[in-house]
Formats: structure tokens, sequence, C-alpha cells
């Protein structure tokens, strides 16, 4: 444990750009490809690499150096002075059913349109144009 | 162009800012403060959890118990979109006649898997189901709970739905099933509003910590969560894989 501290310390300014910089990223690509792409599943993968990013950030913020899960199992009933922040995982996971409902939602649109158009690329699906 | 411009300085401006916000957050500080005396919710639901709740998963606490009411509200939420998947992808019978016509679909979808697949899929289908209610029911004690059980439920499902072409789950049960789910979620809170005087409120009643029987009543809701979760992804998962089958 002591050790994982040390090393954690040593390197925290490298932990630190590595976490958040992947979180940033992901969530900078996910938008990129809502707004980029021209194809609809795209889109919805993006939006789902978008939220994996948000959950990284807010599990990352929660992290406490050397914390352990938050789970008062057996031998482990008086370590609550060293468990990570329980209240950001508890968010995450109600944000991940979101993120599930909303990318089933717009998958069953995505088909939907595909049916209807026989494309999924959004510069033909120009009916609404005006 | 132009909208490529705009894109890239919207990405870059996004980007730049939540670097400069986060770059003042470190990483691995403790942020909760002591639990004796406890100043942030963190350390409140850190104390009140193993102590007066008895629950050993503090994040199952922190789901079921304190923030029930926001579960219920993302139950309903899940139960939305599988309504809501369900009646955008619903069409009528000569609607799907006249597009078999249109366009001939690949005849592999129809084509039964391998009988390699079928046979390990009807050995792993029990014992997923087993897995899948094993993290529910257990789901204030390890890892897991409601909303992980029901996924591995429905990954069991979604195994025998594509392993077998013929394979039907039985709507009328699985709707029974979702429903009573959700009746009991809200029966439990009523229960505590009838008893106690607020909606979803625990009993006094909470065990010991690390017993099967614990934590009140946060177990059967997380028993009610699981079977809720399970039924509607797997209503899910037979929408979106019978679009195709259901032409022949």
């Amino acid at each position: 444990m002591m050790e994982f501290q040390a090393l954690f310390e040593q390197y925290r300014d490298l932990i630190t750009i590595a976490v958040y910089g992947t979180a940033i990223a992901l969530i900078v690509i996910g938008l990129y490809a809502v707004l980029m792409k021209k194809h609809l599943v795209k889109i919805v993968i993006g939006l789902s690499i978008m939220d994996a990013g948000i959950h990284l950030l807010f599990v990352a913020i929660g992290y406490i150096s050397g914390g352990t899960a938050p789970i008062f199992s057996p031998g482990n009933e008086n370590a609550g002075a060293r468990m990570v922040d329980p209240v950001p995982q508890a968010l995450v996971l109600t944000a991940i059913v979101i993120g599930f409902a909303v990318t089933a939602l717009a998958l069953s649109l995505v088909i939907r349109l595909y049916k209807h158009h026989h494309t999924a690329n959004i510069d033909q699906l120009n009916s609404l144009k005006w | 162009m132009l909208k490529k411009l705009i894109v890239f300085l919207l990405i870059g401006t996004l980007g730049y800012t939540l670097a400069v916000t986060f770059s003042s957050i470190p990483i691995g500080a403790n942020r909760i403060g002591s639990l004796d005396n406890p100043e942030t919710v963190a350390a409140y639901y850190l104390d009140k959890s193993p102590n007066d709740l008895k629950v050993a998963n503090t994040i199952t606490a922190v789901v079921v118990n304190f923030r029930g009411f926001d579960t219920l509200g993302e139950v309903s939420v899940l139960f939305l979109a599988a309504t809501g998947l369900a009646s955008i992808l619903y069409r009528k019978e000569e609607e799907e006649e006249e597009e078999e016509n249109k366009r001939h679909i690949s005849h592999r979808l129809n084509l039964p898997s391998s009988s390699l697949v079928q046979t390990g899929a009807k050995i792993l289908f029990p014992l997923i189901l087993l897995l899948g209610i094993y993290v529910f029911i257990h789901g204030h004690l390890t890892p897991g709970g409601g909303f992980q059980g029901g996924a591995i439920i429905a990954t069991g499902f979604l195994l025998m739905l594509v392993s077998y072409k013929g394979f039907k789950n039985n709507h009328k049960i699985m709707v029974w099933l979702e429903s009573l789910a959700g009746l009991g979620f809200v029966g439990v809170g009523l229960y505590g509003l009838i008893r106690y005087g607020s909606f979803l409120q625990n009993t006094g009643w909470t065990g010991n910590l690390n017993d099967l029987v614990s934590g009140g009543l946060i177990p059967l809701i997380y028993i009610f969560v699981g079977i809720k979760v399970a039924t509607e992804l797997t209503n899910v998962l037979d929408i979106l894989l019978n679009i195709k089958s259901r032409r022949k």
C-alpha cells in the first residue's frame, strides 16, 4: 500500500495528465463525431464516446490516492477513512443507464429513418430542409 | 469549409476550458474530510451506510436509500426508452410485406447458427441467469446490484436469441414480471409513506453488516430493480432483433 502511495506521489503529474487527458480527449472526439460525421450510426457512436469520457471524468474526480472501493466487506469494516468518494460512482451508475436509454432510442430512430429514406446519410435526409 | 472552422473552434474551446478547469483539481486528493465529523455528503454516506443502515456497499446505499426517488425515476426512464423503442419500430403487417417486395434481405440472417453455438448457448444460458440473479441479490454486499444483474440476465437472453432463430420470449410473462416489479418498487415506497411518513423511507430494522438479509428494504428494492431491468433490456433486444426476422 505504501509503495503504491509513494509511486502515485512520484508520478502524480503524469497520472493527472493521462487520466484527465484521456477523459477530455474522449469527450472532444465524441463531439467531433457528432458534429462532423455524416452517417447517423456514427453520430450515435459519437454520443456514446462522449458519455464514456464524462463517466471517466466523474470517477477520476472521486478518486483518492490509495483508496479502496467503498464497500465494507468482511475484514474491511473499519476502512471507511481510506475509501474513495462513493457519490460520483453512484451518479455514474445512473448516467450509464440513462446513456443506454438514449442510445437505444437514438438507434431506433436511425432504423426508422433508414427504412423510410433508404439512406443513413444526413446530407440526403433533406425533406425538411427549406 | 466554414462549418469545419466553426466546429474546430468549438471543440478547441471546449477542450481548452475543460483542461484549464480540471488542471486545478488535483487527482487523488482527499476531499471527503473526516468521517467522525462529516462535513461533506460523501463522509456522511460513508459514515451512515455501515453504521446506521448496515449496508456494506455504500454505492447501493446511495443509489437505493439516500437517492431512492432518483432511482425510481431512472427505472421509469428505462421503461420509457423501451416503450418508445417499441412504438417507434412498430409497423403493420402490410407495410412489412411491401417492404419485403422492394428489397431482398440477405438470407444469411434467417439461417440457424451452428450446432456448436446452440449447444454452448444451452449450457451457458442457465449459468448466466444464475450469475445475474446472484449479482442483484447480493447488490448490497458486493459490487453490483439491480442494474448490473439485470444487464447480465439480458445478455443471457441475447445469447439465446442470437443462437436460436425460433427462440421466443413469453411476452405475457415478461410484461407481468416487469409490471409487478415496477409496482413492487412503488409499493415499497408507499409502505414507507404510510408506515413512517415519507416515501421510500427505510425500516428501522436493519440486521447486521454483511448479512444477506440486512439493510432493511434495500435488498428488496434492488431485487425489484433487477427484475425490471432484466425484462426491459430483454424486450429491447427482442424488438431490435426481430425487425428483420419478422419478414419471412
